[in-house]
């Protein structure tokens, strides 16, 4: 159809009024009668033993209704937080996963760890109350460092991991590279830190537990990205209570960026304390308290190295990473720097032989986990970095060196060298457009302009491939996942021809209300404002795995498809009845099931009044009603990948980065809203350039982090930012029925070597050649001191 | 406790509070006016953004007996007759807005950028935007809406 409202219009989102109204409903906005308000006690210390707990003078502080510790959570039996993916070692040993209590049980492992619950009629009185509560802690010698944990000695974080390693796993074929190396003509290597983030959406966690004892009944409202996950782990790991008992409503959720994905133990503390003292319990996260209990990303040590011949072809990647995992395991935090890292490591290059290495690390730290991008912002990142170093000491262009490597698209399906098959994309299209977009040819001209300003410019690239929708179920059970990774829709249509959509995604942002809507409009031809979407409410919705991953379009909306295609198969059927027609003549076109070659037809609308009065009605062969669900498990994961491009302004004086250009050429695969689509990749784009300037979670070494506020961690801000040139090239994913491949981490991904490519180059006539993330003032000035000899 | 009044949103209200009660928490947990959001307990990210006296203010960094005898308009109360503002005209044109978390105190800033520099540079409206966060937009269509909304406005006006 592709009509005003279909696939490629650029509508207005339908959910925006109810925000610029005020009238969004977040976790936080929504108070139960008889609310009561939960505080966290948490650990001051990295690394400490809890000899005792003194809740007296807390329990008599005005409006306290209960003090819950570690002891109640052993007593009432509630489980342990589980991580939901298994790595197996290279020796065929399974990983370390430590028990995660969800208070602490004798000792705390990070500063952060909650070690008690005080519950109170206010919020205020359960904060005055928290500062009563009395733990005699005895500090232990803690590591947050992974140079520091994996050194000879270093402090302990788990007796049963020895040397602090949950899993030591490897991936590709590492005689095959070896081979690659031994021959090539030349080999650079790189040492690369991935600095570790906070994800920061702006609506911090929060959760509203409710135990109803008439009907014997639990309600979480919580800020989660994937309610029905949080579901299956609370009824089957955590709270221990029978799915049909529990609804979980993710409503309005203020950004999720991963963050928001994992099960963390307050969503399942506030419902178990609902229970306990008969009343709703609200608990919502400071942003000081989001910074030590929201799980972090990246934080990667790496040694990488690529050998190439001598007129730049890629021969063969050697990778050997450190990832941290902080204290305990987080749900998905094991896949990250494995199948969501190791495996994109080829890039959108043919690279013969791969073999990458990856150890994780416990230390005394926050959680981590994805944030935006996970894992793929990391390979990315090291990649690009690489081939630019390659690039300059073999005196390559970089662009050049880049386009001679790049996957050409006859050679699709291509199946890399480490496990995954690119099934389409066009990367020397998305190359040229980016290099058009920001006028490459007179980047020469613009950097003798800033010269003439004391600045110095300079140009970086990076072309990069994504992973998306990562699936199908059968394979990433094999890796190790302990879910499915499917989606379900269901499909109401209405007697009078509205429809109502219910997803098994979510959506904290990405406006599926209205996106997903113009899929129902792009099928079967109904306005938009005819068209419900639900999501986040398990009470409501087919049981789906929720948003991450940019999966929702890819896979939720190819679910959607599926179920379309039985509404329409119906629909012709009840048609082909009211038409005197056999259902083999009816077309279906732009709203209207017709008789082919004739204009005898029905509208959907008449089709929709007919399935639900069915007096006249092929009641023998047909059911009534018109509602299907589908459930639908990929085939592979898709393939976004591009080019995106950066220049900077660098103040020798003060080591000051401006980015003052940035274009971008991406293939997402098929768009259904480009205005939603471009909103997606600056979003990115933004996140991306915070990690690489300003973004930073310092910890010193016992395990205190420094940078945690607003006040110390450096948000991107609008004017740290210029306007973003976007761009789009389309190929369609070959294997889903809607051709999307995924939009929502590509900025995250692509950006970061770019902007340090740039920063270098600009710093490479002062004899500058690396700089680490993020390239703050202070450390670009150190460099640029250091390079000219003087004291850094 | 003080017993305070004011003006929210035209209506008057008197409401007994701590001390320490900060401005946001009277609005949010007292009047139940949620629009305004807190994401910060710095004073950085501006999403609690209200006017008090017409001036835009972080709500989180004013205590409620400040607010005594002020006249506060929060998001609620910014849209005549459900019409929306320009500027949230804008925010919609433009999709300025993702999550919808930040945007109520973007909103509040922005008009008040406005009202006070009605012909502003991009530049400008970055620097202008300095104290709201946003996580979702990159800033991109949230600097187009302002310029969008500050052009509509003067085209009002004229």
């Amino acid at each position: 159809m592709s009509g005003a409202e279909g696939l490629g219009a650029s509508v207005a989102r339908k959910e925006d009024r109810r925000f610029l109204l005020g009238r969004g409903r977040y976790t936080d906005d929504i108070t139960l009668p008889g609310q009561t308000h939960a505080v966290f006690v948490r650990s001051p210390h990295a690394h400490a033993t809890i000899r005792s707990i003194d809740a007296s003078q807390a329990l008599k502080a005005p409006g306290v209704l209960a003090v819950l510790t570690g002891a109640d959570v052993a007593a009432d039996d509630l489980g342990g937080i589980p991580c939901g993916w298994t790595i197996t070692n290279k020796d065929g040993s399974k990983m370390v996963a430590p028990p995660h209590p969800a208070l602490a049980q004798g000792k705390a492992r990070h500063a952060g760890d909650p070690v008690a619950m005080v519950i109170a009629e206010t919020r205020a009185q359960a904060k005055d109350a928290a500062q009563l509560v009395e733990v005699d802690y005895g500090p232990q010698p803690a590591v947050a460092h992974l140079n520091a944990a994996v050194a000879d000695g270093a402090p302990q974080v788990w007796d049963e991991a020895p040397g602090n390693v949950c899993f030591d796993w490897h991936l590709g074929d590492a005689a095959a590279t070896e081979a690659e190396f031994a021959k090539a003509d030349r080999v650079v290597s790189l040492d690369l830190t991935n600095n570790r983030v906070a994800p920061n959406a702006i609506e911090p966690r929060a959760a509203n537990g409710h135990f109803d004892d008439v009907d014997d009944r639990y309600t979480l409202y919580t800020t989660s990205q994937n309610p029905h996950l949080i579901r299956l782990l609370m009824g089957a790991f955590t709270l221990k209570v029978p799915e049909h008992k529990l609804r979980i409503v993710a409503p309005d959720v203020g950004g999720g960026f991963g963050s928001k994905i994992f099960h963390y133990a307050e969503e399942l503390l506030v419902l178990w304390a609902s229970r306990r003292v008969g009343r709703p319990v609200k608990w919502t996260s400071d942003r000081s308290e989001a910074f030590l209990s929201d799980a972090h990303g990246r934080d990667h040590v790496t040694h990488a190295e690529l050998a190439l011949t001598s007129d730049g072809k890629f021969r063969g990647l050697r990778v050997r990473t450190l990832a941290n995992m902080g204290a305990y395991l987080s749900t998905f935090a094991p896949a990250i720097p494995t199948y969501l890292h190791a495996t994109l490591l080829s890039g959108p290059y043919v690279i013969p032989a791969i073999y990458a290495e990856v150890k994780a690390i416990f230390t005394n730290t926050v959680l981590l986990d994805a944030v935006r991008g996970a894992g793929r912002p990391e390979a990315t990142y090291l990649l690009e970095r690489l081939v630019d170093k390659a690039a300059r000491e073999l005196g390559i262009d970089r662009v050049e060196i880049r386009r001679q490597n790049l996957i050409q698209p006859n050679q699709f399906p291509y199946q890399t060298p480490v496990a995954l098959q690119y099934d389409i994309g066009d990367y020397p299209a998305t190359l040229d457009m980016a290099l058009q977009a920001i006028d490459y040819g007179k980047f020469g001209e613009r950097k003798a302009e800033s010269a003439k300003h004391g600045k110095l410019r300079g140009f970086g690239i990076s072309t990069y491939i994504e992973a998306c929708g990562i699936a199908p179920s059968a394979l990433v059970g094999a890796l190790g996942a302990g879910a499915g990774l499917y989606e379900a829709a269901t499909v109401r249509v209405h007697p009078t021809g509205s429809v109502s959509v219910f997803t098994g995604t979510h959506s904290h942002g990405q406006g599926h209300e209205t996106t997903f809507a113009q899929l129902v409009n792009e099928r079967l031809g109904i306005p938009i404002e005819n068209i419900e979407v639900v999501h986040g409410d398990t009470d409501r919705i087919p049981f789906g795995m929720g948003t991450y991953g940019s999966r929702s379009a890819a896979v939720g909306g190819s679910a959607i498809y599926k179920a379309i295609d039985k509404i329409v198969e119906k629909s012709k059927k009840i048609a082909a009845h009211l038409l005197e027609a056999s259902v083999a003549d009816i077309e279906f076109e732009d709203g209207k099931f017709r008789v082919a070659g004739t204009d005898r037809e029905k509208t959907f609308g008449e089709i929709a009044f007919t399935a639900y009065v069915p007096h006249n009605y092929p009641i023998e062969t047909t059911e009534p009603g018109l509602e299907d669900s589908a459930f639908y498990d990929p085939k592979n994961f898709t393939f976004p990948g591009g080019c995106h491009l950066v220049e900077v302004e660098v103040d020798p004086e003060t080591g000051v980065v401006e980015v003052v250009d940035v274009a971008i050429a991406d293939d997402v695969g098929v768009i259904i809203n480009p205005m939603i689509v471009d909103g997606q990749a600056h979003g990115g784009l933004a996140h991306g350039i915070g990690q690489a300037l300003l973004e930073e979670c310092v910890y010193d070494d016992d395990g205190q982090l420094l940078s945690g506020s607003f006040m110390s961690y450096c948000m991107p801000r609008a004017a740290d930012l210029p306007s973003f040139k976007v761009g789009n090239h389309v190929t369609a994913c070959t294997h889903n029925p809607t051709g999307i491949k995924g939009v929502g981490e590509v900025g995250a991904i692509g950006v970061p070597p770019a902007v340090i490519n740039a920063v270098i180059d600009a710093l490479a006539p002062l004899g500058v050649t690396d700089i680490s993330m993020p390239a703050t003032p202070e450390k670009v000035w150190r460099a640029i001191q250091a390079a000219q000899g003087g004291a850094a | 406790m003080a017993t305070i009044t004011l003006q929210v949103n035209g209506k008057s209200h008197v409401a007994d509070v701590e001390a320490r009660t900060l401005l946001v928490d009277l609005l949010r947990e007292h009047l139940r006016l949620t629009g305004t959001h807190v994401g910060c307990d710095t004073s950085q990210c501006g999403a609690c953004t209200v006017w008090v006296d017409g001036k835009s203010v972080k709500s989180c960094a004013m205590l409620a007996v400040e607010a005594d005898g002020a006249a506060v308009t929060t998001i609620e109360g910014l849209a005549g007759n459900g019409k929306l503002h320009p500027m949230q005209e804008a925010f919609h044109t433009c999709h300025g807005l993702q999550c919808g978390f930040c945007t109520p105190g973007m909103v509040m800033r922005s008009v008040e950028l406005i009202q006070r520099n009605p012909n502003p540079t991009e530049d400008e409206v970055r620097h202008g935007l300095e104290g709201n966060f946003c996580r979702c937009t990159g800033y991109h269509n949230i600097v187009k809406a302002v310029l969008m909304a500050a052009e509509s406005v003067r085209g009002g006006a004229q």
